[in-house]
């Protein structure tokens, strides 16, 4: 670990509060009822006319709930149907055929879902039409969905004996108009400048200085990658996602990539502080955060220096210095190195964005380990734009229980009773993908159509399937990527995707519901303080304690193993 | 329900062509005005001819010119398909393939560097790139092949030296990232050189 690597991640964690704390402040505005912005204030009243709603009318959880699945369905659809006829569409220039069934399966359920598991190669499966009409689009919706819900669970903690959340097509235009795209335009800009394609021209064939033709990818790159990075998207254009110099050509780039992929759920907390008038609390729920991705950085890059098993035995050298960053080199690109690969790999598990700049499957095994677990935390840790931060709120909300038992009072969170019904919808919230990644894995390594798709041998092919089912359960899409499309892993992965995007989201609506029709209690002595650093050990402990036990076990089997035995 | 699902249609209707085909084609109109090169694939041309990206690594096998990193994709350094190697920290093919390319690294600047020995080989030499297409090598993997270009091209060793770091990109803003020699530019300065 070089100071010049360590100074980047200092300057990464200035800069990103720097920037998400007005970012914040900004959001909570656009979600309040009386937002406008005067020029543009037609076409939003066009569009609610168009989906014939009225704004000011507005949605309990029930009804929100209702919308925000029927346009998923719907859009579903369409994403299904525009892979399986790419070939007889327009802008497809490189004449790709349709995309199988089950990887269109895989990657519809996927990109509805705001996962961006890929069981494909972009640049070599989808068509222009489809990268940019189809996956694009879902980048833009299925994160502005996920920031719609959290707009209405958070209105149900600030409202007071209410029903009603919101309007889900109000919250939907205004995360799309008001937050992604101005973000996406300006990233997307500055990426072109830099060297990221935007084209409708098809690939482009160089006689190299050898004489032999090489082929290169290109199309409509620089605003997908933007929207996939703001988005906690992930999904990219091409194959090796942004480890690929198309989509990500330098060290510039590679830190404003980085950067976007925490800056909207970063804000979100302080949009939470100020949508219920909490600020400290706020910033006690962003260190909980921040302590945890500091530890997840703290093993990656130590681990990724020292460098793997194999390339230490070899005798080549790994010594950082020299002219080189050295290290675990596999997978990886020269212009980011060590420090840049592990920042980024720790950070886009953190949220629940799954792109990558260099090979999660040939990181170390405790390097590896690091993702893994951040994302079998639930994607909490800032998590995905909305979906982080709604599924932070199960942890809480168990938090103040225990905290509540052990002084023997009725819980409160943010003056309202928390009572059986709140806590049962925490702990679906909080347990039902935990559980279901371990019964997937399970059932994906002890039969033989799921372990079709292992692809490297022993403890490590064990941790494939489990990174598999983590990945693709808690919707980040970032993968060990020599584990493999089978039409068997291709559906169990986008049952996967489906049920956990859903079964938390409404959790969280139902708890975000019901607690909007408690009256608020006044703070008294004995109210356990949300607003202080004990609630921070104990947040940390409670997620440790749930998510960490029930991942130990498998962990034993896989990236433990692993690190121990050679 | 009913209604969800015709407002859902129409806003499906509405958001795709907007995000998906208006705002993208604007962007690249835009895309192609004011960044052309950039917005193309920062196609490399010699003569009016494309002769590669310098985004994109491209196969070198001869001795006058430097070579790239390995790649995993078939064939090598396609940009048209690009990939990991994804073999794990302990897969005896990972071992077994760093342990030939070194051998081969050995075999072919051994002649021009008398002494050297495997632990002079930097790790990026031996390791597969993430995308396949890793434009850069590490200066001191270029520092190890600079003494075979210079013999065989009979130049002095000070020249090479001096167009490696002429061709070396280093850190963004002098802080992002990692300093990284582009192989593509670098070979063609060397050509252009010597037939100018």
């Amino acid at each position: 670990m070089s100071g010049q690597g360590i100074g980047q991640i200092l300057v990464y964690a200035v800069v990103l509060v720097a920037l998400a704390y007005p970012l914040g402040l900004y959001m909570a505005r656009v979600y309040a009822s009386g937002f406008r912005v005067r020029w543009l204030s037609g076409l939003e009243t066009g569009f609610y006319r168009l989906v014939r709603t009225d704004p000011s009318k507005e949605q309990d959880w029930k009804g929100y709930s209702k919308t925000v699945i029927v346009f998923t369905i719907v859009f579903f659809g369409v994403l299904y149907a525009l892979q399986r006829l790419q070939a007889h569409l327009f802008l497809n220039p490189d004449d790709l055929p349709a995309v199988p069934a089950h990887i269109a399966l895989n990657t519809t359920a996927s990109f509805t879902t705001n996962t961006n598991w890929q069981y494909y190669g972009g640049e070599t499966t989808m068509s222009y039409l489809t990268q940019m009409a189809g996956l694009a689009v879902q980048q833009f919706v299925s994160a502005a969905a996920g920031m719609a819900v959290l707009a209405a669970v958070i209105r149900g903690f600030s409202r007071r004996s209410a029903k009603e959340l919101g309007n889900f097509w109000v919250d939907l235009y205004r995360s799309m108009v008001y937050i992604l795209l101005p973000l996406t335009l300006l990233l997307g800009l500055i990426l072109l400048s830099q060297g990221v394609p935007q084209t409708f021209s098809g690939h482009a064939t160089a006689r190299t200085l050898e004489g032999v033709a090489q082929t290169i990818a290109r199309g409509p790159v620089a605003l997908m990658i933007a929207i996939k990075q703001l988005g906690t998207n992930g999904g990219g254009f091409y194959n090796s996602n942004s480890a690929v110099p198309f989509e990500n050509p330098n060290g510039l780039t590679n830190f404003l990539e980085v950067i976007s992929i925490l800056l909207i759920p970063a804000a979100q907390v302080f949009m939470f502080g100020k949508m219920v008038l909490a600020r400290r609390h706020a910033w006690m729920v962003f260190a909980a955060m921040f302590a945890v991705l500091v530890i997840g950085i703290g093993i990656a890059l130590p681990s990724e220096q020292h460098g793997s098993q194999v390339l230490r035995a070899s005798g080549v050298d790994i010594t950082q210095g020299h002219g080189q960053s050295g290290g675990n080199m596999a997978d990886k690109e020269v212009r980011f190195g060590i420090a840049n690969t592990a920042l980024w790999g720790t950070v886009t598990t953190d949220a629940s964005n799954g792109s990558v700049d260099g090979g999660h499957d040939a990181f170390t095994a405790y390097g590896g380990a690091v993702p893994l677990v951040n994302i079998f935390f639930g994607e909490v840790i800032f998590g995905g734009v909305g979906s982080g931060l709604y599924g932070m709120f199960f942890y809480i909300v168990i938090a103040v229980f225990i905290a509540g038992l052990m002084v023997g009072r009725t819980p409160e969170y943010l003056g309202k009773k928390i009572e059986a019904r709140e806590i049962k919808y925490a702990a679906v919230g909080a347990l039902f993908v935990p559980t279901m990644v371990l019964a997937l894995t399970a059932i994906s390594v002890v039969t033989s159509s799921g372990l079709a798709s292992v692809f490297n041998p022993g403890e490590h092919g064990f941790t494939e399937a489990l990174y598999a089912y983590t990945s693709q359960s808690n919707n980040n899409g970032s993968a060990f990527a020599g584990y493999g499309a089978t039409s068997f892993s291709a559906s169990l992965g986008a049952v996967a995707m489906l049920l956990g995007r859903f079964a938390p989201l409404l959790a969280a609506l139902a708890l975000g519901g019901s607690l909007a029709g408690k009256k608020v209690a006044p703070v008294s002595a004995g109210t356990f303080r949300t607003d202080g650093p004990t609630f921070v050990v104990l947040l940390v402990g409670v997620i440790v304690l749930t998510a960490g036990l029930m991942v130990f076990p498998a962990l034993t089997l896989g990236p433990i193993v692993e690190g121990l035995s050679h | 329900m009913f209604r969800d699902l015709k407002s859902s249609a129409i806003a499906v209707v509405v958001i795709t062509l907007v995000f998906g085909l208006a705002i993208p084609a604007l962007f690249t109109g835009f895309a192609q005005l004011a960044f052309s090169s950039q917005a193309n694939g920062s196609l490399i041309k010699v003569d009016g001819k494309v002769v590669g990206s310098r985004l994109a690594a491209q196969a070198f096998t001869k001795p006058r010119y430097f070579h790239e990193r390995p790649s995993a994709t078939s064939p090598p350094y396609n940009a048209g398909g690009t990939t990991f190697a994804n073999l794990g920290p302990t897969n005896p093919d990972l071992a077994k393939a760093v342990k030939q390319r070194a051998a081969a690294i050995l075999k072919l600047e051994g002649p021009y560097n008398p002494g050297l020995t495997i632990d002079e080989i930097p790790v990026d030499a031996v390791t597969t790139s993430g995308s396949g297409i890793d434009p850069g090598i590490s200066p001191a993997y270029a520092q190890v092949q600079a003494r075979r270009v210079a013999a065989v091209r009979q130049l002095p060793l000070a020249t090479v030296e001096r167009l490696i770091k002429q061709h070396t990109d280093g850190r963004s803003l002098r802080f992002f990232g990692e300093p990284a020699v582009n192989v593509l530019e670098l070979n063609l300065a060397l050509d252009r050189g010597q037939n100018g």
